[in-house]
């Protein structure tokens, strides 16, 4: 077994284990770690594929800036442990979800496997270009071919942050009698 | 060296349990972190295919995911703020009011 194989095995086992503890906690904070596990272990995935840039950035951007918002925002609401989950659905229900998920995972490998691309998928091409997946590559390409949809990126980012804002931003008491939606009951 | 396809049953098992978490999860900020997860998946098999063909098209697509997950995440953070601040929970079960 060659260096690569138990490279990508254990990245895959950490992404794997981070992601099934992170939709088994109950407590977000713990969530959000294991999801950050998860993230850096798919960085490990990226990295070895060649896109050196990209595995920067999702370490950065999103097991940084991103999970640290959700951080951010459980500390805001200030949850208390699990007192309001409620009680716990019918099991019926959840079986259903559960066999729905299984069904999922099966058709998606099911697909690898029988896909008419699957000659070009198991052989990797052995000869990359030194800089494949450099920043300088990425670049070029995002620069010349795809520079519309990168501007389009601009203005959505400015849409979102502005609408975030606006959704967050507190009620002036001039909303009158409404206040903290005392309607929505 | 490792497959192509290895890579991609990776994505496929990390967007099921992606699903798995969207289905089951009663906590919002649970499920939105199994939707960031669903979209990681996605990235992944991206990345791989282009490391198939030799192409950084795919990365530059991936770049443009993961601006657009931000956006997401910012705004339905803001949502998630407001439902709280109006309902004291952020228990999907009880937000039933356009259920029918």
């Amino acid at each position: 077994m060659s260096l690569d194989w138990i490279i990508f095995i254990a990245s895959a086992v950490v992404a794997v284990f981070g992601a099934t503890m992170m939709i088994a906690q109950r407590n977000p904070v713990a969530s959000v770690l294991y999801m950050i596990l998860s993230l850096v272990a798919q960085a490990v995935c990226y990295v070895q594929l060649g896109a050196l840039f990209l595995g920067a950035i999702l370490v950065v951007v999103y097991a940084g800036a991103i999970m640290v918002l959700f951080l951010f925002v459980i500390m805001l609401l200030n949850l208390k442990g699990t007192e309001d989950l409620g009680a716990p659905p019918p099991p019926v229900g959840q079986f259903t979800k559960y066999v729905f998920a299984v069904l999922l995972i099966m058709e998606l490998a099911f697909i690898v496997k029988a896909a008419p691309f699957a000659g070009i998928v198991t052989g990797v091409v052995e000869t990359e270009p030194d800089d494949f997946g450099s920043v300088r590559a990425v670049a070029e390409r995002m620069f010349t071919d795809y520079l519309y949809p990168f501007e389009l990126t601009g203005v959505l980012l400015l849409i979102a942050v502005v609408g975030a804002v606006v959704i967050a931003r507190k009620r002036r008491p001039v909303d009158t009698g409404d206040r903290e939606g005392g309607g929505v009951e | 060296m490792v497959p192509v396809s290895a890579y991609l049953i990776l994505a496929a098992v990390l967007f099921g349990i992606g699903t798995i978490g969207v289905l089951i999860t009663r906590n919002m900020i649970v499920l939105f972190m199994a939707i960031e997860l669903m979209l990681n998946a996605a990235n992944l098999a991206l990345i791989a295919f282009s490391r198939a063909f030799n192409l950084v098209d795919g990365h530059v697509i991936v770049f443009l995911v993961l601006t657009i997950a931000a956006a997401e995440a910012a705004v339905g953070l803001a949502l998630i703020v407001m439902v709280y601040r109006n309902r004291e929970t952020i228990n999907i079960d009880r937000f039933n009011v356009m259920k029918w």
